[in-house]
C-alpha cells in the first residue's frame, strides 16, 4: 500500500508542472507585451516602461521566465498583482476562508440532497418517484447556478422582503450572519454540484442490490431497510466518492459564477475581477492555484479510496 | 409520465407575483435634507458603500471617485467648497480668501496655524509647497504621475516666503486658477514623508483631515475614526466632525450596493444610482428613504478617430452625430440609467451652458430626428460612404455605458451605420485610446467644477496641450487660440460668449467629438443621514466634517 | 438499399456478445436506423422528450427571422419594460425590445457556439482518444499525461483563463469557442480512449494489422466508427454543457455583448439589474438555457441507455 501511495504522489509531480506549464503558455498567448498594453500612448515615458518590463522580468527569454516563476513559487511567492500592487498571496489569503467555507457548505448540501435521494431512487426503481428525481437531478445539470442563485433571490425579495448580508462576517465572530450569508450560494452551487452524485449513488446502490449477498440478506429475512443502510449503502459510498471528488471541479466553476451573482469576495470573483483587469500576473498565479487545488483534492480523494477499499489496500 | 419540474411552475408563480407588485408606483417624495435644518447631534458611525477599490491611497496620483469616497476624510484641501453653498469655495487650511497681486500674476495665500497632522506634527507652508510641488511639477522620473498637473500650467513656481504664508507665481491672470485650488484631489501632504519618498503616500495614509484612518480590510471596508485634533468647528463653535467614525463598504456589485442600504447595512451611496434603482428603493422603504438628485457635471462623447479614413471628413463625423436623436434618447433612457438631460460641451442649466434656443441649432441637437437622420444619410452619400462600417470601442461597464452604446448603435442603424460594439475592459480599452488603434470610441469626462478650462481640456490638439487627453487626434491650431483666448478672459459674459463659439466650431463645423447624455445623479439614502448636500459632481465635498446621524 | 459493409469478424465467434454483434451489424443499415428509433420513441419517453426540446430548438434558431415577431436589436422605447402581453409575449426589456424574440435570436447564438465547440471538442478528443489507444506505448503515454493536465483545470476555470489570455471584442467569438473547446477535448479523449482500447485488443484488429492496413486506415476505418457510440453521448452531453459555458461567460461579460442576443447576456445586465421590477428579464433567459440543456441532457442519457446498457451510470 505505500508504494501505492508513493506511486501516486509521484505521479502528482508531473501533472503539477505540467499544469503550471500549461498555464504560463496559456498566458502568454496573449498578444502584445502587457506592459505596453498598460502603458500604450500614455505619456510614461519609456524607461519608466522599461524598467517595468524589467522588474517583471519580461525581458528574459520565455524558458528563464518560466524558471524564475517556478523558483518564486517554490518560495511561496506568487508574485505582485498589477492592478492592485499587493502580492498574489496577500489577495488570496482574505478571500480564500470564504471560498473555502462556501465549498464546504456547498458539497455538505449537495452530499445531503444526493445520497438519500439516490437511494431512494433506486429503491423506487421507474417509478414516477423515481423519474421525479432523475429529473430533479439533471435539473441541477441544465439550470445554470447563477441563474438559480439570481431566482433564490428573487423569491427571497418578493415573498419575504429578505436578502443575504452584503458584508461577509467570518465563521467565529457571528455564526449566524456568516450562514445566513452563504446559505443561499451554498444551495445555488451545491443543487448542481448534487447532480451527478445523485445519478451515480442510485445506479450504485441499484447494482449493489442486485448482488448476491444482498439477495442472502433479504433470504435471511432482515428487514429491507437495514438490507438498504447496512449492506447495499455501505457499498455504494464507494463510488460516491469518486463522483464527488470527480465533479469538484463543478463546484469550482459554480463558486465563479456565484460569487459573481451574490457579491461574496472571493477567489472565483477575483478571478473575474482580475480578467476584467487584465491582471495577468493575478490570473497566472489564481489559475494555477485552482488546478493545483483540485489535483490535490483528487489525490486526497484517492487516498481515502485506499482506507475504503480493501481491495486495493492490499494490491 | 409524471413530470414534475418546479422551475417553470415557480416561474409562473412569480412572474404573476411580480407583475402585481411591478404595477405600484414610487411613494417617496424627494426629500433634501437642508444642511442647516436641525441642530446635529454628534455622534454614531455612518456606513456608506463605494463601489470600487481604490487602486493606490494618492489623491494626486488617482482619478476615480473610488478614491476620495473612502480616503478623502483623512485629508484636508487649501481650499474647499462650501458643503452648505457648493457654488461657493471657502478656506479648509488656508486662513482666507486668496490675495492677488495687482499684476494678478501672484497669489498669495495665508494658512491656518493651528493645523496639525495626525502624528501630531504641525502644518506649515513648506508641507503646502511640497504638495503643490508634486502636483504642478511632479518627478516623473521617480514614477510620480500627476494626471491634473496640465490644469496648473499656468503655475510657473510655488514658495514658501514664511512659516505660514504660501505664495503661487502664474505665467499669466488666469480666471480658473483660484478654484482650481479647491480641486478635491489635492490632498495637503506632509513634506518630511515626500521628501523620504515621494510615493509614499500611495500606500500609507497621513493627513490632517477630520477622520483618522483605522484601517482598511482588501476588497471589503475602510475605516476612519473622528480626529479629536481636528482644527475644523462649525458656526456655532462645536469641534468637527460630528461623527464618531465611518465605515465604507466596497461592494463592487451595483445591484449588492443596492441591497446594502435596502437592507440597512449600508446608509447612502456617494456616487448615484439608476432610477429603476431608486424605484426599488423607494418601494422597499417607504418611511426610511430620502432622496436627493441633480445634474451631473458627467458626460460621454462619441470621438471619432481623426487620423482614419473615413473619419478625417467632417461630413462623416457630422453625419454620426446628426443620426443621434438626442431629445427621445434622453427621455427614454432617463427612465432606465443615469443620463438625462441633453446639453453641448458645458453642463446644461450650468453657469455657461447655451440656452436651448441655441443648442438646438448644432447638428445633431436639433428636435427634428427624421430630419437630421435624413441628413445624415445625405452627408454620408456625399462623402461616399453610405453604408459606412465600423468597430465601435467602449468600456466594459454597464452603466451608462453600456445602454448608451445600444441606443447609439441602433440610431446609426437607422441611418444605414453598421456599427459592431467592441466593448474592453478599461486598462486594454484605454490602451487602445492611447494607442489611437480604434475607428470611433465612447469616451467620457467626470470634472468636479462647471468651468470651461476644465471640460475643454480634451480639446486641445492632440500633439500639444492635448496630448492623453484628445482622442480625437487632430491638431488644430484655431481651436486652440479660442480655448487659450477664453482661458484668459475675465468677464464672465463675455466667456460665455466665447465657449458658445467654440462649441459650434468643435461639434457642428468640424465635428471633432461632440457629447450624448449628461449625467444625472440621484441618490437615495436612509433618513438618518443628515448634513451632507449634492452637488453637481461626486468628487467635492466627501471630507465628512458637517454630516451627522439622526437617532 | 446500402448495404453495411461486412467486419471481420472472427468466424469462431461464440461468445453471445458477439453473436449478437454480427447479428446486430449484418441487418441492413436503413432498416436499423429506423428500428432504432422505433424502439427508441417508445421506450424511452424521457429521451423522447429530449429530443423534442432539441428539435424546438433547431427549429427556433434556424427560422429565428421567422419565428421572431420583432427584430431583437429595434429599439422601441414606448414598450419600455412592459410586462408580458399578447404583444410581447415575455415582455420588453430596457430598451423595449422583445423579450421572446430575443430568447428565440439566442438560441442561435448558443447553438453556433455550442455546435461548434462541441462538434470540434469531441472530434479532437475522438482522434487523440483513438490514436492513443490504438498506437499505445510512449505516444500513449505522453497524450494521457497531456490529457490528465488539461483536466486539471475546472472547466470554466480553463474557458476564463483563454478568454483573458485571447482577448474579448465583437469579433473574437473565435476566442469563446475556443475557449469552450479546450475543456472538452481531454474528457472525451479518456472516455474514447478506454472504450477504444478493448476494441483494440480483439482478434480482428489483429487480423487487419497482420493484412498490412496501415495504422491510420485502422483507426479511421475499423476502431472509430466503433466508438462512435460514446462519441454520440459526449457530443449530445457536451452540446449542453457548451451551451451552458457560453452562458457563464457571457454572464461573467466574458463572452458576448450588447446588442447581441444570447441568453447569458440577457442574464447578466437586465436580468439582474431590474430583478424585481421587470423579472421576467430574468426568467425567460434561464428557462431557455434550463431547457436548452436540460434537453441534451435526457436525450443523451436516453441514447447511452439505448446504445451500450454497459455505459449505464443511471
Amino acid at each position: 500500500m505505500r508504494r501505492y501511495i508513493v506511486g501516486r504522489l509521484l505521479l502528482m509531480i508531473p501533472t503539477l508542472i505540467g499544469v503550471a506549464i500549461l498555464t504560463f503558455v496559456i498566458m502568454r498567448a496573449v498578444p502584445g507585451d502587457i506592459v505596453a498594453l498598460r502603458y500604450a500612448g500614455s505619456s510614461v515615458p519609456q524607461d519608466v516602461i522599461d524598467q517595468k518590463r524589467h522588474i517583471l522580468g519580461l525581458d528574459k527569454p520565455m524558458w528563464a521566465q518560466f524558471v524564475d516563476w517556478m523558483t518564486s513559487i517554490s518560495h511561496l511567492d506568487l508574485g505582485q498583482s498589477l492592478w492592485t500592487g499587493h502580492s498574489v498571496i496577500d489577495e488570496v489569503q482574505v478571500r480564500v476562508p470564504l471560498s473555502i467555507e462556501l465549498a464546504v457548505l456547498a458539497t455538505l448540501f449537495a452530499v445531503a440532497l444526493a445520497v438519500p435521494l439516490g437511494v431512494v431512487a433506486a429503491v423506487k426503481q421507474d417509478t414516477w418517484i423515481d423519474y421525479a428525481i432523475r429529473v430533479f437531478s439533471i435539473g441541477g445539470l441544465a439550470m445554470p447556478s447563477f441563474w438559480i442563485g439570481i431566482m433564490m433571490v428573487l423569491v427571497t425579495l418578493t415573498l419575504w422582503g429578505w436578502a443575504p448580508p452584503v458584508v461577509f462576517t467570518p465563521l467565529f465572530e457571528d455564526p449566524v450572519a456568516n450562514l445566513a450569508g452563504l446559505i443561499l450560494p451554498a444551495i445555488a452551487v451545491g443543487y448542481r454540484y448534487s447532480a451527478v452524485s445523485m445519478r451515480m449513488t442510485r445506479s450504485t446502490v441499484l447494482e449493489v442490490l442486485r448482488e448476491d449477498y444482498v439477495r442472502t440478506a433479504r433470504a435471511k429475512g432482515l428487514r429491507e431497510r437495514i438490507v438498504v443502510v447496512r449492506h447495499a449503502l455501505r457499498n455504494a459510498l464507494l463510488p460516491v466518492v469518486t463522483v464527488v471528488s470527480l465533479e469538484f471541479a463543478f463546484l469550482i466553476g459554480g463558486l465563479v459564477v456565484t460569487e459573481q451573482v451574490f457579491n461574496l469576495n472571493g477567489i472565483g470573483k477575483l478571478l473575474v475581477d482580475a480578467v476584467a483587469h487584465r491582471d495577468y500576473p493575478l490570473i497566472q498565479a489564481l489559475v494555477l492555484l485552482l488546478a493545483a487545488v483540485f489535483v490535490i483534492v483528487n489525490f486526497v480523494v484517492d487516498m481515502i479510496y485506499v482506507v475504503l477499499d480493501p481491495r486495493i489496500r492490499y494490491a | 409520465m409524471l413530470r414534475t419540474r418546479l422551475a417553470p411552475v415557480l416561474a409562473l408563480a412569480l412572474v404573476f407575483s411580480a407583475c402585481q407588485q411591478a404595477a405600484k408606483p414610487p411613494t417617496t417624495t424627494v426629500s433634501p435634507s437642508a444642511a442647516g435644518g436641525e441642530k446635529p447631534v454628534a455622534g454614531g458611525t455612518l456606513t456608506f458603500v463605494v463601489n470600487a477599490e481604490p487602486p493606490s491611497f494618492d489623491g494626486h496620483r488617482e482619478t476615480t471617485f473610488a478614491l476620495l469616497h473612502p480616503i478623502a476624510p483623512h485629508y484636508s484641501l487649501l481650499y474647499k467648497f462650501d458643503p452648505n453653498d457648493l457654488t461657493k469655495v471657502i478656506p479648509d487650511v488656508a486662513a482666507e480668501q486668496p490675495t492677488v497681486s495687482a499684476d494678478k500674476m501672484t497669489v498669495t495665500i495665508k494658512l491656518r496655524q493651528d493645523v496639525k497632522f495626525h502624528d501630531s506634527t504641525g502644518m506649515t507652508s513648506e508641507d503646502v509647497k511640497a504638495t503643490y510641488d508634486k502636483i504642478i511639477f511632479p518627478d516623473i522620473a521617480k514614477g510620480v504621475t500627476s494626471p491634473r498637473a496640465g490644469a496648473y500650467a499656468v503655475v510657473s513656481a510655488v514658495n514658501a516666503p514664511d512659516k505660514y504664508t504660501v505664495e503661487f507665481k502664474l505665467k499669466y491672470p488666469s480666471a480658473s486658477f483660484l478654484t482650481n485650488l479647491a480641486s478635491p484631489w489635492n490632498f495637503i501632504y506632509s513634506a518630511a514623508k515626500l521628501k523620504a519618498d515621494p510615493r509614499w503616500y500611495e500606500k500609507n495614509i497621513m493627513g490632517t483631515g477630520p477622520f483618522l484612518y483605522d484601517g482598511n480590510t482588501k476588497g471589503q471596508d475602510w475605516k476612519g475614526k473622528k480626529n479629536p485634533d481636528y482644527f475644523g468647528k462649525d458656526k456655532d463653535g462645536t469641534k468637527l466632525p460630528y461623527l464618531d467614525a465611518y465605515k465604507a463598504l466596497i461592494i463592487t456589485d451595483a445591484n449588492a450596493g443596492v441591497t446594502a442600504i435596502r437592507s440597512k447595512q449600508a446608509m447612502i451611496e456617494f456616487r448615484g444610482f439608476t432610477p429603476s434603482q431608486r424605484n426599488d428603493l423607494s418601494a422597499a422603504l417607504p418611511n426610511d428613504l430620502a432622496i436627493q438628485e441633480a445634474p451631473w457635471i458627467c458626460v460621454n462623447y462619441v470621438v471619432p478617430n481623426t487620423t482614419k479614413k473615413p473619419f478625417d471628413d467632417p461630413r462623416v463625423r457630422r453625419a454620426l452625430s446628426l443620426a443621434v436623436d438626442r431629445w427621445t434618447g434622453g427621455d427614454a433612457l432617463s427612465k432606465t440609467t443615469i443620463v438625462k438631460d441633453v446639453g453641448g460641451l458645458m453642463r446644461p442649466k450650468g453657469p455657461f451652458a447655451m440656452s436651448d434656443t441655441d443648442l438646438v441649432k448644432i447638428a445633431g441637437f436639433g428636435k427634428d430626428g427624421k430630419a437630421n437622420k435624413d441628413a445624415a444619410k445625405a452627408l454620408l452619400v456625399a462623402a461616399g460612404v453610405p453604408n459606412l462600417t465600423f468597430k465601435f470601442l467602449n468600456r466594459n461597464i454597464q452603466t451608462p455605458y453600456e445602454p448608451v452604446a445600444v441606443y447609439l448603435i441602433d440610431q446609426w442603424k437607422q441611418v444605414g451605420i453598421t456599427a459592431t460594439h467592441d466593448v474592453k475592459e478599461t486598462s486594454a480599452y484605454q490602451a487602445d485610446l492611447r494607442a489611437g488603434t480604434f475607428e470611433v470610441a465612447l469616451d467620457f469626462n467626470c470634472d468636479f467644477l462647471d468651468e470651461p478650462d476644465l471640460q475643454l481640456a480634451k480639446f486641445w490638439s492632440a500633439s500639444k496641450a492635448g496630448k492623453g487627453l484628445n482622442f480625437a487626434y487632430y491638431d488644430d491650431t484655431k481651436l486652440d487660440g479660442m480655448i487659450d483666448a477664453q482661458s484668459r478672459e475675465t468677464d464672465p459674459a463675455k466667456r460665455v460668449t466665447l465657449v458658445g463659439n467654440i462649441e459650434r466650431y468643435a461639434m457642428d463645423e468640424m465635428a471633432y467629438q461632440y457629447p450624448v447624455l449628461w449625467w444625472y445623479r440621484i441618490i437615495p439614502y436612509l433618513k438618518t443621514v443628515q448634513g451632507w448636500k449634492i452637488g453637481s459632481n461626486h468628487y467635492t465635498n466627501q471630507d465628512l466634517t458637517t454630516v451627522w446621524l439622526k437617532k | 438499399m446500402a448495404r453495411a459493409e461486412p467486419r471481420a469478424v472472427s468466424e469462431r465467434a461464440t461468445s453471445a456478445e458477439d453473436i449478437a454483434k454480427r447479428r446486430y451489424l449484418e441487418s441492413t443499415g436503413r432498416r436499423r436506423f429506423v428500428r432504432f428509433w422505433a424502439d427508441f420513441i417508445r421506450r424511452r419517453p424521457l429521451g423522447t422528450a429530449g429530443a423534442v426540446l432539441i428539435i424546438v430548438m433547431l427549429f427556433a434558431a434556424a427560422f429565428a427571422d421567422v419565428v421572431a415577431p420583432y427584430d431583437p436589436t429595434a429599439i422601441n422605447f414606448p414598450d419600455l419594460l412592459k410586462p408580458p402581453s399578447p404583444e410581447h409575449l415575455l415582455g420588453a426589456d430596457n430598451f423595449g425590445r422583445d423579450v421572446f424574440s430575443r430568447v428565440i435570436f439566442g438560441s442561435r447564438t448558443a447553438l453556433l457556439v455550442g455546435f461548434t465547440s462541441s462538434l470540434v471538442g469531441c472530434t479532437l478528443g475522438l482522434v487523440l482518444g483513438v490514436a492513443s489507444a490504438y498506437l499505445g506505448g510512449r505516444t500513449d503515454q505522453i497524450i494521457q499525461r497531456l490529457m490528465d493536465v488539461l483536466l486539471s483545470f475546472p472547466l470554466i476555470v480553463i474557458a476564463i483563463a483563454v478568454v483573458a489570455a485571447l482577448g474579448t471584442g465583437e469579433d473574437k467569438i473565435a476566442n469563446v469557442i475556443a475557449a469552450i473547446t479546450v475543456p472538452i477535448v481531454p474528457r472525451v479523449a479518456r472516455v474514447v480512449r478506454s472504450s477504444a482500447l478493448s476494441i483494440v485488443q480483439m482478434p480482428y484488429i489483429e487480423a487487419t494489422r497482420s493484412v498490412g492496413a496501415g495504422a491510420i486506415r485502422i483507426m479511421f476505418r475499423h476502431i472509430a466508427p466503433n466508438v462512435f457510440a460514446p462519441y454520440l453521448i459526449m457530443l449530445t452531453a457536451f452540446l449542453g454543457q457548451a451551451i451552458l459555458l457560453e452562458a457563464s461567460l457571457s454572464f461573467l461579460g466574458l463572452g458576448v455583448f450588447e446588442p447581441t442576443a444570447s441568453w447569458g447576456l440577457m442574464l447578466r445586465g437586465a436580468g439582474m439589474q431590474f430583478l424585481e421590477q421587470a423579472p421576467w428579464l430574468a426568467i425567460a433567459p434561464g428557462v431557455a438555457i434550463s431547457m436548452a440543456v436540460f434537453g441534451f441532457n435526457l436525450f443523451g442519457d436516453s441514447l447511452r441507455d439505448a446504445l451500450d446498457p454497459r455505459l449505464r451510470t443511471g
